[in-house]
């Protein structure tokens, strides 16, 4: 058969992005056949229902949809990362200026004052004048000042960054029993990022849903069940569940359905007609596809979750759908066969929102049977008691309210005489020529009128466990939370509503959904309006029309009421082009919750640039599937679930869990802690080198610019790798402002992070300030003392080697001191560190200045006996003590004036632990959003028009079953990966132009 | 799910204070009972040391004369004019006369300050070689580079001790007498001229090499001193535990002042009638002016100090301590009037929840 077609001809569209649209024309023994979407199978996919098939392939490799889906990787970096490189080069330039300073003052001194004192101390034979003089001091002083940078601080960040990504990975709050995986930093240079998160870019399938769809209540002719009662009758709280209902009765029954009201399996035991109809519904209108591999055992190959649900919680209410062919469906319904006669499906599409099917019964009655929207179902029922429908539509508010996809059922007696005509109009209109759907569509219409109303379901979309918990932490912690999701708009509001993205206290929500350019445009625009005309819009009303007419952007920011934004991928597309993606922002910005559907992996990741680009924000993307790969790996944050299917996600990520709600651990204690570690270690780590460092500079102009150092040249070396380095390490890894249940329960505490206030550039200039304060009283405090000192035995203080020990031993205390005061948890690491700091300090110069050790080396060991000299002197100790206390009391009073008088809140919350041991848990900002009736419609369907068609047609079954291919994005393997290393490879390799006509 | 099972070895994180980030710990907070009391406490005590180094560096006596020789200071400007182009040696001297109304307490200290000479310039101060000076025979002969210009003389012998500050060693000498009763004779003060460096110097720092044939200047042969220098290294004193490389005025001038403005130890006066101290009476003090220092705009003073526990006098310390101390005090109060004002607010605010 394959050399059959070896004569054919594809031409088709250059390779692209579009995963829902593809146009070709299959030119094969002189006819032509058009190739559309329908006709292709994406890479992926994952064929059922068929052992076999025939195709061909048209794209390969990078060229595949898919792949065009996925972005580049690039190599992230945190802006503090950024901030650190430009401060550093800051730092160099201030090293040269420095160095020109004193190489000028070294070239002024050896004019004015080396020259006439060569008697004692002549030039260098090569020094000829005081210039080059000044200019080798200057390449002497860049070495001797170059420990100002911070050389050694990307090591100490990295270190720090590795503990926190290991405290992620050993924390057993991140820890999933039931998957067994714990959270995983696959970066360790991310970290401190974490705790500035603006923006959650979450995919929902996988992420915020578990993707199971269960039938959790119904409505029949007026009566609701499914609601979890107590043995007194009322609503039972969470986690006192009751027994589940026993279907034990039922040998067909799915026993994974799990069903809490047994009133409703009393109702079908008792023969009520309703409720036997209301289930028979169910399990005959459906797409669904049945296999049965043994005897009893059934699986249902559904096309959309939802579907599925419902016809298995008929199953085990006794109504089990066995099988079908093209003409006939059999279903068991109380333990006896009966086989319907397919006569129609009317199929589902989005206009529509309802599917039907006509059916003859075994004694030949016809019936109609349908489902749909409430909003369009409730129109078309035949004039029916007041009270019944009034009683359905509140069952129907209070399940839209709960979150729960709802869906109507009716049905309508059909007489033989008209149902014979009524065949007859559709197959004409099937027929058609021109317009064929929308005749189709009238006479659908037409039969689907003065139906009977019979009740209504309700099917949870289980969100995984703490979702709207963890958003509405996350909502109060000022992170904005958008939801891009591939599903179609409906399942996206919902769920929106029911993880508490979306209330109805919010203002408006605001859905735009236009197709071309100008729609959008309009769509937006008249969103913002609104925004800025409702009577919530800022305080000051007065004001907002000049600020209205002078820019859009900073009047947006001020919108004060709730809103949320619901925008369509084919409006997205539009509204992400290049005029438009400003406007678009700003309303986006502006709106309290964003919920993008329909969006193609690049949208996402579309998206995720567009915010990172305009906002200057840090934004984080979370998703499950190979679809979020592109927007996990544009985002500055990528994380993934793990332990689902896939692990593409995981791969393309930064950080993996496997549960939504993990998050705001990450954000709230991970992150916020990082980016406090973090930032307090920059801080301490250039004060420290400053302070070191700046007292040579001083110096210099005592010692003729002449490139002297102050301190023992084993103190310069140990200084930053043995004396100061382990207790600012220890603060950087250990420290802790708060507990970290505080920072769950307020979430407010982490905006500084967002705001960028522990470290910037301000901050740093606040550091190096204190730095040099620092280093003017380590070198002028003991200069004063020493200058006319002597010993308290009459012979000389003021050598060099007893003034280097004293600066020495009083920047080391000093340092001390401070990184005392700036650790805010004393761990006994971090005490064993700064005290074993102090320790090591003395040890180490005692046996520097040892006789031992000048006897193997004199000439490197100098200041043999200096220390025990030098240090039993009460005036040196008297000069210690004056420069530490010099050093610190501002600090301190700066500190407690600014907890007095302009606390952060992390300072509020610690004050008010240490004064309240127990803290009255009167600030829970967890809210439990009550919402008792939703005038909203909670309708929604996932699946697409077109398999009705399908299965009557009969085309393509094969012993009962249906060649459903079904496009899954999760395969098991990392194909994009080793794909990527093959276009590498094949980069080379000739390919076809744009309309590459592909040979078979 | 078998693969994160397997490939992540999925087993349940350790659940120890440190991998959870518990391990107890003490969290310091800045509260108003621990920072005022500090300041205040601080304050005090700065304040009464403060007090005592006050009083007790203002109990020092010090008398200080400058004996460089500007031109019109005293008799020792012939010999400051003498030194404009000479070449060592030159004996000059030139003396300084003094009264004391009262007793000078003792112990005094006699010491010479000399300003604007920069010991404490790098390129001055490697100039040396402390294994030559720690009287390692082979060091002796092979001085290390960095004495260089004075390491070898030009006829190629070692110079021991090699080096710029060896080479420029203050070669001043002073001698006072006392003159008991007016027009009587004066009488020689004697000056003790050992203990005035470290012992650590001394004893471990300083070394002469090791005796040849009992004698030192044999365990030098070989060597040359010093180009400034008029005589040998061994020959600086007549007293054989203070001659070579342990004299001590060597050692108290090898150790290099950390200011270009400093004073060193020249001698004590302990013995006698004046180990109490100078009675009142005339004093003269006689010097043997040898160092040039005006080339460079260098003074040279004679000081005569005495020491209380904390050693010589030092105003600095002590006002610096007052200073501090009331800052301390001032900022203390500061601190509780905005505590004070604060927390009546919080309080109010409390009330209101």
């Amino acid at each position: 058969m394959l050399s059959v077609f070896c004569s054919g001809e594809v031409v088709c569209e250059p390779p692209n992005n579009k995963l829902d649209r593809f146009s070709g024309t299959l030119y094969w023994k002189e006819s032509k056949f058009p190739l559309s979407n329908q006709n292709m199978l994406l890479r992926g996919c994952v064929l059922r229902n068929t052992e076999w098939c025939f195709g061909l392939v048209v794209f390969a490799g990078p060229d595949t949809k898919l792949m065009q889906n996925s972005g580049r990787t690039k190599f992230k970096r945190t802006s503090i990362d950024r901030l650190m490189n430009t401060l550093v080069l800051w730092i160099f330039g201030f090293l040269v200026c420095m160095g020109v300073i004193l190489a000028i003052g070294n070239a002024i001194w050896e004019h004015e004052v080396g020259m006439r004192f060569q008697a004692y101390l002549p030039w260098d034979e090569a020094v000829d004048s005081a210039f080059f003089s000044g200019f080798l001091s200057f390449w002497s002083y860049i070495i001797i000042l170059n420990t100002v940078v911070p050389i050694s601080l990307y090591v100490s960040v990295e270190v720090i960054r590795l503990g926190h990504s290991y405290f992620i990975n050993w924390d057993k709050k991140m820890f999933c029993m039931k998957k067994r995986t714990p959270a995983e930093a696959r970066t360790t240079t991310l970290n401190e990022e974490l705790g500035q998160v603006e923006y959650v870019f979450s995919d929902k399938t996988g992420t915020l849903t578990q993707n199971i769809m269960v039938f959790s209540k119904c409505s029949i002719s007026g009566r609701s069940y499914g609601d979890v009662l107590d043995v007194l009758g009322h609503k039972a709280e969470l986690g006192q569940k009751p027994e589940p209902v026993d279907f034990s009765f039922n040998p067909l029954a799915d026993n994974k359905f799990l069903f809490w009201d047994p009133t409703l399996l009393e109702a079908v035991k008792m023969g009520d007609p309703h409720t036997h109809e209301f289930f028979r519904l169910l399990s005959l209108c459906h797409t669904v596809m049945s296999e049965e591999k043994n005897e009893g055992e059934l699986y249902y190959k559904a096309q959309s979750p939802d579907e599925g649900a419902l016809v298995t919680a008929a199953r085990n209410f006794g109504f089990v759908f066995r099988s079908r062919t093209p003409k006939t469906i059999t279903v068991h319904e109380m333990g006896t066969a009966v086989t319907y006669q397919l006569l129609a499906i009317l199929d589902f599409n989005n206009i529509r929102k309802r599917m039907s099917v006509i059916v003859r019964n075994p004694e030949g009655r016809i019936r109609l049977y349908c489902k749909g929207a409430d909003t369009i179902l409730l129109d078309r029922l035949h004039p029916c008691p007041q009270e019944l429908l009034s009683t359905t539509t509140d069952h129907l508010n209070e399940y839209a309210g709960e979150g729960l996809r709802t869906l109507v059922l009716a049905y309508k007696d059909l007489d033989e005489e008209y149902y014979g005509e009524w065949a007859q109009r559709r197959l004409r209109a099937s027929l058609a020529r021109d317009s064929r759907e929308d005749r189709l569509a009238s006479v659908y219409e037409e039969v689907e009128s003065d139906m009977v109303l019979l009740g209504a379901t309700a099917i949870e979309d289980k969100l995984q466990q703490g979702v709207p918990e963890t958003i509405a932490l996350l909502t109060l912690a000022n992170i904005k939370i958008w939801v891009l999701t591939g599903d179609k708009q409906e399942t996206a509001v919902n769920i929106g509503y029911s993880c508490k993205m979306l209330t109805d206290d919010m203002t408006e929500v605001f859905i735009v959904t236009g197709h071309t350019v100008l729609e959008v445009r309009e769509e937006l625009r008249k969103a913002r309006e609104k925004m800025l005309d409702s009577p919530h819009a800022v305080g000051n009303g007065f004001t907002c029309s000049e600020k209205r007419s002078a820019r859009l952007t900073s009047v947006l920011e001020a919108v004060a009421g709730e809103y949320a934004l619901v925008i369509n991928g084919h409006s997205l597309a539009h509204a992400l082009e290049a005029d438009m993606e400003l406007e678009f922002l700003e309303t986006a910005c502006a709106c309290k919750a964003v919920i993008c559907c329909r969006v193609t992996p690049l949208q996402k990741a579309q998206v995720v640039e567009l915010v990172k680009k305009h906002k200057k924000a840090v934004t984080l993307a979370i998703g499950d599937g190979a679809n979020d790969v592109s927007m996990i790996k544009t985002a500055h944050i990528g994380v993934g679930i793990s332990g689902q299917e896939g692990i593409q996600a995981v791969l393309a990520s930064d950080y993996s869990f496997s549960q939504f709600k993990f998050l705001q651990r990450l954000l709230l204690v991970h992150g916020r802690w990082s980016y406090l570690r973090m930032c307090k270690f920059l801080c301490y780590f250039f004060y420290k080198n400053f302070a070191f460092t700046m007292v040579h500079f001083w110096f210099g102009f005592f010692c003729g610019f002449s490139a002297q150092t102050v301190y023992d040249q084993y103190f310069i070396t140990l200084y930053n790798i043995v004396y100061t380095s382990l207790p600012v390490l220890a603060m950087g890894v250990f420290d802790q402002d708060v507990p970290e249940q505080r920072s769950m329960e307020y979430p407010k505490l982490y905006e500084p992070g967002q705001l960028n206030l522990l470290f910037n550039k301000r901050e740093f200039f606040i550091c190096i300030a204190q730095g040099i304060y620092t280093s003017v009283l380590m070198f002028f405090i003991p200069y004063g003392v020493f200058a006319e000192a002597t010993r308290d035995d009459g012979t000389q203080l003021a050598d060099y080697q007893s003034f280097a020990v004293t600066v020495a031993t009083s920047l080391v205390i000093v340092v001390s001191v401070q990184i005392g005061l700036d650790t805010g948890y004393w761990t006994a690491i971090n005490h064993f560190f700064i005290w074993g700091s102090l320790a090591i300090y003395f040890a180490i110069l005692f046996a520097m200045h040892s006789n031992g050790l000048f006897d193997m080396f004199p000439n490197q060991f100098r200041f043999v006996g200096n220390a025990q000299n030098t240090l039993a002197q009460p005036t040196v100790w008297l000069t210690i003590t004056l420069t530490t206390v010099v050093c610190i009391m501002p600090v301190v009073a700066f500190r407690f004036l600014k907890l007095s008088l302009k606390p952060d809140l992390s300072d509020t919350v610690r004050y008010t632990q240490l004064v309240r041991k127990k803290q009255k848990a009167q600030h829970r900002c967890l809210r439990r959003v009550g919402r008792t009736s939703s005038r909203r419609s909670g309708y929604a369907f996932s699946h697409q028009e077109g398999f009705g068609e399908l299965i009557m047609s009969g085309k393509n079954m094969r012993l009962s079953s249906l060649a459903l291919a079904s496009f899954t994005t999760r395969s098991s393997s990392s194909w994009i990966e080793s794909l990527r290393r093959k276009k590498s490879d094949s980069a080379g390799s000739p390919s076809g132009g744009a309309d590459k006509p592909l040979k078979g | 799910m078998t693969w994160s099972a397997t490939a992540r070895g999925a087993h349940q994180p350790d659940n120890t204070a440190f991998t959870q980030q518990r391990l107890p710990a003490w969290q310091p907070l800045l509260s108003a009972s621990i920072a005022l009391p500090l300041f205040f406490c601080a304050g005090l005590a700065f304040i009464g040391l403060g007090l005592g180094l006050f009083y007790s560096s203002n109990g020092i006596k010090e008398l200080e004369y400058d004996y460089t020789g500007n031109p019109g200071t005293g008799n020792c400007s012939a010999c400051a004019l003498a030194d404009r182009d000479r070449a060592p040696p030159l004996r000059c001297s030139c003396s300084w006369y003094f009264s004391l109304p009262e007793l000078f307490p003792g112990p005094v200290y006699l010491y010479y300050e000399l300003t604007n000479f920069y010991q404490n310039n790098r390129r001055y101060s490697v100039s040396r070689d402390d294994t030559q000076l720690s009287g390692l025979p082979s060091a002796l002969r092979h001085p290390a580079n960095e004495c260089a210009p004075y390491q070898r003389r030009a006829s190629g012998l070692p110079i021991a001790p090699c080096g710029a500050i060896a080479n420029s060693l203050f070669n001043d000498s002073f001698s006072l007498w006392h003159q008991r009763q007016p027009g009587g004779p004066y009488v020689e003060v004697p000056l003790d001229r050992t203990g005035i460096a470290w012992w650590t110097d001394c004893h471990v720092k300083f070394r002469n090499p090791p005796l040849v044939n009992g004698s030192l200047a044999l365990a030098f042969r070989g060597t040359a001193p010093p180009p400034n220098w008029p005589r040998p290294v061994y020959e600086l004193s007549p007293d054989p535990n203070n001659t070579g490389f342990i004299n001590q005025d060597f050692v108290v001038w090898m150790r290099t002042a950390a200011l270009p403005t400093f004073r060193k130890l020249y001698a004590r006066i302990r013995q006698g009638n004046y180990s109490t101290g100078l009675p009142r009476g005339a004093y003269l003090v006689n010097i043997t002016y040898n160092y040039p220092v005006r080339a460079f705009g260098g003074h040279k003073l004679i000081v005569f100090s005495n020491i209380s526990w904390m050693g010589g006098k030092n105003p600095f310390l002590g006002i610096a301590y007052l200073v501090v101390g009331s800052l301390c005090i001032l900022m203390g109060f500061v601190m509780l009037v905005v505590y004070i004002r604060y927390q009546d607010q919080n309080d109010e605010d409390e009330d209101e929840e």
